[in-house]
């Protein structure tokens, strides 16, 4: 077997037992009001994480990704669903790459 | 009867998960595609693409793989380095443990292993417990977007116009914040609660304080743990005035 191979199936073990465990050992489990509530910031609090800074970082000219990060979130607050939200910042930014 | 209903009701929530994940299926198409195109140009065959994709399954580990790869880093290392990128998945399964309403261990498994970044933000948005075939519905639609969508990249990404694949490369981000921006809508305390582990997190990258795996985790940890001693905090007082 090839090393790519093995690096992929270990880069799979790894990914695959931090989504597997707590998933499985907790579900039963009742936690401290005070956990829980941390449990339940964590969606919101990791989507802030996710998107900054990268989303600047994207290409080497970081007005790019600060106008595809713009079209999204004016988008979103029309209340467009996410597939629109997507397409649109896309064909912004290909307008603008097109153009400049 | 009884179980032509209940397979009715399995069928039905499948469905409706299915609806719910094809946002994501048309987000990963040209997340995957990029993938797709960038494996091929690191000097992956189709083959270890495909696999990948099928494996791995997780778009930030895939690309940093990738580049890894191609700056001759040892397996043990991109391993190690992957784990430490997925560190925030213990934090998101356990968010999400309890918002499905399944007890055999085995489907909680197989399940599991859809958990990505967009599903995940699909479902623990979503109001109250969900039935695991809507889970299934959601993340298997985005599976399937996912390893088809890195074939047809690696097969024809290169062939696509320059500004489109430059343009492409936002797609995961915007449905992060397409995802992100109707509950801060309703909610204030998620507009902090986004903020606050952005800040953290563009001050760690930006000065190099640590990686990009531990810096996502540790800003989400703060960012969480403020924001809830703040509302106990609140809570307190408000029982005290009463």
């Amino acid at each position: 077997m090839n090393t790519i191979i093995l690096v992929i199936i270990g880069m799979g073990l790894v990914t695959y037992l931090p989504r597997m465990l707590p998933f499985v050992l907790l579900q039963n489990k009742t936690l401290p009001p005070f956990l829980e509530g941390v449990l339940k910031n964590v969606p919101y609090a990791i989507l802030g994480a996710l998107i900054f800074p990268k989303v600047f970082l994207i290409q080497k000219d970081p007005l790019f990704g600060t106008i595809g990060a713009g079209t999204a979130i004016i988008l979103a607050l029309t209340g467009a669903n996410v597939i629109i939200v997507v397409l649109g910042a896309i064909a912004v930014l290909s307008f603008y790459s097109f153009m400049f | 009867m009884l179980e032509a209903s209940i397979a009715e009701g399995k069928t039905s929530s499948f469905k409706l998960g299915l609806q719910a994940g094809s946002s994501i299926a048309i987000g990963y198409f040209p997340i995957a595609l990029t993938f797709g195109l960038l494996s091929k140009t690191t000097g992956l065959s189709l083959l270890e693409t495909l696999l990948m994709s099928l494996i791995v399954y997780a778009g930030a580990s895939q690309y940093m793989g990738l580049s890894l790869i191609a700056a001759g880093t040892s397996p043990f290392v991109i391993i190690l380095t992957t784990f430490v990128v997925n560190i925030r998945h213990f934090l998101m399964t356990a968010a999400l443990s309890r918002k499905v309403e399944e007890q055999s261990k085995f489907k909680r498994g197989l399940f599991a292993f859809g958990i990505t970044d967009e599903t995940f933000s699909v479902l623990a948005t979503r109001k109250g417990k969900f039935p695991l075939g809507y889970g299934f519905g959601v993340t298997s639609i985005a599976y399937a977007s996912w390893v088809i969508n890195s074939g047809i990249g690696y097969v024809i990404g290169a062939n696509l116009p320059q500004f489109l694949q430059a343009s492409m490369t936002v797609a995961l981000y915007a449905m992060f914040i397409g995802l992100l921006v109707p509950s801060l809508k309703r909610n204030v305390k998620v507009l902090f609660l986004a903020a606050i582990s952005a800040g953290f997190n563009s001050i760690f990258i930006g000065f190099h304080v640590m990686e990009e795996g531990w810096s996502i985790i540790t800003s989400t940890l703060l960012s969480a743990v403020l924001i809830e001693i703040t509302e106990t905090y609140k809570r307190k007082k408000r029982v005290e005035e009463r």
